[in-house]
């Protein structure tokens, strides 16, 4: 009665684990790395000019502008953060032409009125606003409106340069270069513009400032929708697969306990997926192969139990007192053994970034789960057989007679 | 002694640890061969490393690399261009790898390829900048470095110092086989690359410890046996284990290497070739050279 009893409070622990694990699941689902849901990663690196080095404000400066920049190109869930001294992170999940954007956050943007003798009479700094709208002919232009003291300084300017050309210039491009005709105060209009979408995107480069200091794109990486869709459906498909073959051959091997293992194996994998929900860890393609990766080490944990049995029964102990033996004896070896692999993936962790790092940290995680699984359910799964004929039968854990 | 009667048994019949100077010799000719391609050929080192752009596209036509040449004559970067197909959206693909660009020009190269072919989709677009790759490869160095480290101090502390020692040996040993492997077939090598080396260093250790716990525990178990045999129990007796294990791991390998998509190929063939290298490293490198060790001590 006692041992039914110590039966059902296993099985109602087992029964609680995989049910916590359930509930973190759905509760906060799987954070997916943007390799995987499509999306922009960028590093950007600030360049100190003569005038200017590199120090708090000036990435604090940056770092609104960017921020700015990408509320206005009306983007989702952006991560902007600073990284070291220097380097800005930016990532956008689901972007729809992401080279596009990275290449109109990156600019400087300083926006320059020169003389033709390329002197600068006026920066973006006397600019208010800029918007895109259509001139009195239907074609594309910028209008931008003045600060008073930029109102003041522009008329000045086209007084003095009357009838003379001034180009305006974003960076070094020359987006106009017209012929002054009045004296303008207050508001003007950038022409030559193919399209309102081509005259928005510098529209919003004007309107939210330049860049205290010019920055370098150093890394982009991004990923369409379809090979983030494409990568996850292979891989799913790919991990089953893996899955079923080694269950397939722990069950053909171990015979009844390879039945038990494959079993452990469905609820590691529930497991895995609870606490990375719980953690918010973030799955990426190769967090993906981590955690594959994990699975062998979960089935590695049941071989080394496994076999640890087996040469107890081998040397005539009993079942109950062979699986109490060969526990304990695998626990010093399943630590040894795991601590070293976890050592590594934290070791990795800290020195690499992104998708690398995606896998230290889901494989860390993965091997722990694993350990847990090992100690907590493979022991109270077999202990929960141990009483019944299909373990006690003599060609359980594959032990020949001999 | 009554446990592991059976196993021992099987230990006085398989000789392991009596022939490695043939499990030495193999080990040093497949590195040697590796270490010769490496030396001629070096490592064929991905944007990662050395820096440079690569974009890949789709399209629901079969395109063909003269016709992208074409489109990037056309914006000046062809020159400097590897143009290939590849079938990672199952449709037809195309790779381009180019030098550094910025991000003006890679949207120039993106609305070419896009305004010639109607179908085209941009799947991917990768561009490390030269500062990046001498991170990426100083950071590599650096993780590997300091993981051995930390684990002969961890194996200095649960073992002893010589099986720390041949631990950090049998690792350099599968390490050193995926880099010569990947330098013989010249393929490319890009950060999981890297992160394919320190899974094998942690799994090589691994399946390296599982065997010398064996021989930890016989050292006190058969105290009267000299420590050859006393090893060779060890490998024999957790010859299961060992094979069975590799078995499984290797299966979701394959698994993944078939059919998980190109982007994660070269990545499981390292992992392939170094946990291969690493079975048999604990098996018949790890052991042998404590043997080795042990009589080099008492002569």
């Amino acid at each position: 009665m006692r041992y039914k009893q110590k039966r059902r409070i296993k099985l109602i622990i087992i029964l609680a684990i995989i049910a916590f694990a359930a509930f973190l699941y759905f509760q906060h689902g799987i954070n997916l790395g943007l390799d995987l849901q499509g999306g922009a990663h960028i590093v950007l690196q600030a360049q100190p000019t003569e005038e200017r080095e590199i120090n708090d404000s000036v990435m604090t400066g940056i770092l609104s502008v960017i921020e700015r920049r990408v509320n206005q190109l009306g983007l989702s869930e952006p991560l902007i953060q600073r990284e070291g001294s220097d380097r800005i992170i930016v990532e956008l999940p689901a972007v729809d032409s992401p080279n596009e954007a990275i290449n109109t956050i990156g600019r400087t943007a300083m926006l320059t009125f020169r003389n033709s003798s390329g002197e600068v009479l006026m920066t973006g700094e006397a600019v208010k606003d800029a918007r895109a709208d259509y001139d009195q002919y239907g074609r594309a232009v910028i209008a931008f409106t003045l600060t008073d003291s930029g109102s003041e300084q522009f008329a000045d300017i086209t007084r003095k340069y009357m009838g003379k050309k001034i180009g305006i210039y974003l960076d070094n491009e020359q987006l106009t270069n017209p012929t002054v005709q009045a004296v303008i105060e207050g508001k003007g209009q950038i022409t030559g513009y193919e399209s309102a979408q081509a005259a928005e995107k510098d529209a919003i480069l004007i309107r939210e400032g330049a860049l205290p200091v010019p920055v370098e794109v150093i890394e982009t990486r991004t990923v369409g929708p379809t090979l983030g869709q494409i990568s996850i459906q292979k891989s799913i498909r790919a991990g089953l697969l893996g899955l079923l073959l080694v269950a397939i051959y722990m069950v053909f091997y171990y015979r009844f306990p390879g039945i038990l293992a494959a079993v452990i194996l469905a609820i590691y994998g529930l497991i895995l997926m609870g606490t990375m929900a719980g953690l918010q860890a973030t799955l990426t393609l190769p967090g993906i192969a981590g955690l594959i990766l994990s699975i062998g080490m979960a089935v590695d944990a049941n071989i080394i139990i496994f076999e640890r049995i087996k040469d107890e029964l081998k040397s005539g102990k009993t079942l109950r007192a062979a699986i109490d033996a060969g526990f304990k004896r695998a626990y010093t070896t399943i630590i040894d053994a795991n601590v070293t692999t976890i050592m590594t993936a934290l070791i990795l962790a800290y020195f690499t970034s992104g998708t690398v790092r995606g896998f230290a940290v889901t494989l860390g995680i993965g091997i722990i789960v694993s350990m847990f699984t090992a100690f907590f359910v493979t022991r109270n799964v077999i202990d929960i057989f141990a009483g019944s004929k299909l373990l006690r039968e003599n060609k359980s854990f594959g032990v020949r007679k001999g | 002694m009554k446990i592991n009667l059976s196993g021992s048994e099987r230990g006085n019949k398989v000789d392991i640890l009596g022939k490695r100077k043939i499990w030495y010799t193999i080990s040093l000719v497949i590195i040697g061969i590796g270490l010769l391609f490496l030396l001629i050929n070096g490592l064929n080192l991905g944007i990662d490393f050395n820096g440079g752009t690569l974009m890949e596209f789709s399209f629901d036509h079969d395109v063909t690399t003269e016709q992208v040449r074409a489109v990037l004559q056309d914006i000046g970067i062809a020159e400097d261009s590897k143009i290939q197909h590849s079938e990672e959206s199952g449709t037809n693909g195309i790779i381009i790898r180019a030098k550094t660009l910025d991000s003006e020009e890679i949207v120039t190269v993106d609305n070419a390829i896009k305004s010639e072919f109607d179908s085209a989709e941009m799947l991917r677009t990768e561009m490390v900048g030269p500062t990046i790759g001498r991170e990426l490869r100083i950071n590599a160095l650096l993780a590997m470095l300091v993981a051995s480290i930390a684990i002969v101090i961890y194996i200095s502390f649960r073992f002893e110092f010589r099986f720390a020692a041949i631990s950090i040996i049998t690792l350099m040993h599968d390490v050193l086989i995926t880099i010569g492997v990947f330098a013989i077939l010249g393929r490319e090598v890009n950060t999981p690359f890297v992160a394919a080396l320190l899974t094998i260093v942690g799994y090589s250790i691994n399946d390296t410890i599982v065997i010398f716990d064996r021989i930890r525990e016989n050292m006190k178990l058969m105290h009267k046996v000299p420590f050859i045999k006393q090893a060779n129990t060890a490998v024999v007796d957790t010859l299961p284990r060992s094979i069975n294990t590799s078995i499984t791991t290797l299966i979701t390998i394959l698994a993944i290497y078939f059919f998980g998509g190109a982007s994660i190929q070269t990545f499981m063939l390292a992992l392939f070739i170094g946990m291969f290298a690493g079975t048999y490293s604990s098996i018949f490198i790890a052991s042998p050279l404590l043997v080795t060790w042990q009589e080099r001590i008492s002569k």
